[in-house]
């Protein structure tokens, strides 16, 4: 009775001094008008323009035809590029030089050159070849786009060859499971957010404790009579709370002028979204304890978010890495949380799809906020 | 003046600048830590990023549903399995598992035949469908063209007339494709803004900060040489970063080296230029160093990486965000890095590009400048 009565009471107190200290913060960032637009400006409008930034849609790519044939048929098939959507005709020229040296500039990122006697054997119904010179320039992009100038081709070909029986024997249609039309943006704008997300609130709080060490206040703080864990939990609420918020108008932002689709539980989402906070914050104050000044703290942050960004697969495929990149990115606390949004926001998956990304945040949550507390001591050295 | 005098009076100043570099030179080597962590980090996020950022599409996970087995169709799962882009994992007679299959992620691809496929094939009329899972869009496309490639190719074996016009695809300047080539300089320009725009703007916010920065301005130096003073140590820092990790991009990624390696030094150093010009301005208007960090950070790390054309191809991006990308020093920079390491070009191709950079180094110095002059009389 007595003990329970003990207990409910430092319970109180502590929810009173971190209530004080969330206090503290949230002044602190409130009287800083630049820090304000900062923290919510940046992210709002990166999302809005980056989102129409990460795609490898393939449009009005410019190419340039080499035609020494110079005959009703190497027109027709050069109209044909003309007219799809792919490809915008840059040039045509009867020499292969200018279009090299345009694809050497960088102008043109696909060459068709069509050699002298492609009208010729094509009336007469021999077969022909065309050579599609393709810069490797565009990565990714340049075996899609190759792929599709075979098709035109292909297509051309059927055409000239209409009269005869032999088309094509195999009809292919295609299907994209979750995407069907191939939209960039809802992939990209679920995962574009949460990383906007980690990148303020990791660096709030990584640049929290030291620019309190570098000015000397943490001194003052270290002798009052606040436990560790109360100390890291004030320090960590507030800017906690600023990252959910945050998280809440991304999204909003993002519904509004991407239509991104809510096909799953926003109340799942966010439960993820707090655990992950705890984690991607509990390592920047990680860092904050760790680093003497800010620049040290800056930097290491920096890199901390580099490698949450190249190696969560938010840009290119974790299946595309070697083994042991795949086997570290399961270490990555963003890799989980941008793979929960996006199947709780495209898929309308559930718990019970998620529940590996999810206890390893959890996981990983009292890992690190374990490991700050430990950091963090009050007997400066 | 006489020209006695005015040579005593360069030298003084060329002297007291040199002292402030040396006293700044000194600060940076006296931080053992930083300063390791400074040369490392660099090496070790490229070396890493290197191995793992790749688009290369593999070991697709492929899955066929063949209604009517019988030779036909096993030639088609043989080509698949024969592929070493595919790794087929099973057969089944109905769709039924694949919604499941494609929920939990075991399954990247599905081919789905109709009933009598062999049967429609030899009257010319097969039909079938290719399932992906397009939730990553580019990854999916891939993945189908690389299936329609398959099936062509089996079609073509089927019915042995040659194709009427057959194309010849040339890759040029990487003909692996492997992503890798074009992400290293990406990375080296990335790393290297970090260091010089991120590492100079907050030290120099850092002096306002403390309020040492009055001392300096009262001192015998004048602002510009505060700048050049705060400015030369990392200058020389990001170039051994520069170094450190094109020599990591030959030595263990073997990225081509095909044009001049003076002319490649040359405009990575200007494009530290360029950089620490944009970490000097950044800190001439943030008052603190957790102002700078942010507008450094938050505004550098993902236009840098997204805007500039590092991953994702400029012309794919809508037309009112291509000028939006002439902004992003890295675009620049990147395509000056490619052209020489990959297409072997040199100032010939890459004079504009070079000469914009320039023009972005004057126009922030010049900014910077300016901005230390009026706060200096306000």
């Amino acid at each position: 009775m007595t003990g329970l009565a003990v207990r409910r009471d430092r319970a109180r107190t502590w929810l009173r001094i971190v209530g004080t200290l969330i206090r503290k913060e949230f002044r602190q960032v409130s009287r800083d008008r630049v820090m304000l637009v900062q923290i919510f400006a940046i992210p709002l409008i990166q999302l809005l323009i980056l989102a129409n930034a990460a795609t490898f849609e393939i449009r009005d790519s410019r190419m340039f035809v080499v035609d020494e044939s110079r005959s009703a048929a190497s027109r027709d098939l050069t109209r044909r590029f003309e007219a799809s959507q792919y490809f915008s005709l840059a040039g045509v020229s009867a020499h292969a030089r200018p279009a090299d040296e345009s694809l050497l500039a960088g102008d043109v990122s696909l060459i068709l050159h069509l050699p002298d006697d492609f009208g010729r054997r094509l009336a007469r119904g021999e077969p022909t070849s065309v050579q599609i010179v393709v810069s490797a320039e565009d990565g990714a992009a340049a075996g899609i786009v190759a792929g599709y100038a075979r098709t035109i081709v292909g297509a051309y070909a059927a055409t000239v060859t209409a009269s005869t029986p032999s088309g094509v024997p195999i009809d292919i249609r295609t299907r994209g499971w979750y995407n069907e039309a191939l939209d960039y943006q809802q992939h990209m704008v679920p995962g574009i957010l949460v990383v906007l997300v980690t990148i303020i609130g990791t660096l709030l709080t990584a640049m929290n404790i030291v620019r309190e060490k570098e000015i000397g206040t943490l001194e003052q703080l270290n002798a009052t009579p606040l436990t560790r864990s109360e100390f890291i939990a004030g320090k960590l609420l507030p800017f906690w709370i600023l990252a959910l918020l945050e998280l809440g108008f991304g999204l909003v932002a993002a519904r509004l002028a991407f239509d991104l689709p809510i096909r799953g539980s926003l109340l799942l989402l966010f439960a993820a979204g707090g655990i992950y906070l705890v984690v991607a914050l509990g390592i920047g104050l990680w860092i904050s304890t760790l680093a003497e000044t800010q620049q040290q703290a800056m930097f290491i942050t920096y890199f901390f978010l580099m490698i949450n960004l190249f190696m969560s697969g938010l840009f290119t495929p974790i299946a595309s890495m070697p083994a042991w990149g795949r086997a570290f990115a399961e270490l990555i606390p963003l890799k989980h949380f941008i793979e929960i949004s996006r199947a709780v926001l495209i898929k309308g998956a559930g718990v019970d799809t998620l529940a590996v990304p999810l206890v390893a945040l959890v996981v990983m949550a009292f890992v690190v906020f374990a490991v700050a507390v430990r950091q963090y001591s009050k007997t400066a050295s | 003046m006489s020209t006695p005098d005015r040579d005593r009076s360069l030298r003084r100043v060329l002297g007291v600048l040199g002292g402030f570099i040396r006293k700044e030179t000194r600060h940076i080597l006296r931080d053992r830590q930083t300063l390791a962590v400074l040369l490392a980090l660099p090496l070790v996020e490229v070396l890493l990023f290197g191995f793992v950022i790749r688009t290369d599409v593999e070991n697709v996970r492929i899955g066929f549903v063949v209604p009517t087995p019988d030779e036909a169709t096993a030639a088609l799962v043989t080509r698949f399995r024969g592929s070493d882009l595919f790794s087929p994992i099973g057969t089944w007679t109905s769709t039924d598992p694949l919604p499941a299959l494609f929920e939990r992620g075991e399954l990247d691809q599905a081919i789905v035949l109709e009933p009598d496929f062999a049967a429609d094939l030899g009257r010319g009329r097969a039909h079938l469908l290719i399932v992906t899972d397009a939730s990553d869009p580019n990854t999916g496309s891939a993945m189908s063209t690389y299936a329609q490639q398959v099936i062509r190719g089996y079609e073509r074996e089927a019915a042995p007339a040659p194709p009427l016009i057959d194309s010849r695809i040339r890759i040029r300047f990487d003909p692996t494709l492997e992503s890798r080539n074009l992400f290293v300089p990406g990375l080296i320009a990335l790393v290297l803004t970090i260091v010089s725009a991120l590492m100079t703007s907050i030290a120099i916010t850092r002096e306002k900060e403390r309020g040492t920065m009055e001392v300096l301005l009262v001192s015998p130096l004048r602002p510009w040489q505060i700048i050049v003073g705060k400015v030369a140590p990392y200058l020389l820092l990001a170039f051994i970063n520069a170094l450190t990790a094109l020599g990591a991009a030959w030595l263990v990624f073997g990225v081509p080296f095909r044009g001049s390696l003076v002319l490649l030094l040359f405009e990575s150093l200007l494009y530290i230029f360029v950089s620490l010009a944009l970490g000097v301005f950044v800190s001439t208007r943030a008052q603190s160093q957790r102002a700078a960090m942010l507008g450094a950070v938050a505004g550098l790390l993902m236009p840098s990486t997204l805007l500039s054309g590092m991953i994702f191809p400029i012309h794919s991006m809508p037309a009112w965000l291509r000028p939006i990308t002439n902004i992003v020093p890295a675009t620049w920079f990147i395509e000056i890095a490619r052209g020489v390491m990959l297409k072997g070009v040199g100032l010939a191709h890459l004079w504009q590009e070079t000469l914009i950079l320039i023009l972005m180094a004057a126009v922030l110095t010049v900014a910077s400048v300016r901005n230390f002059d009026t706060r200096l009389s306000g």
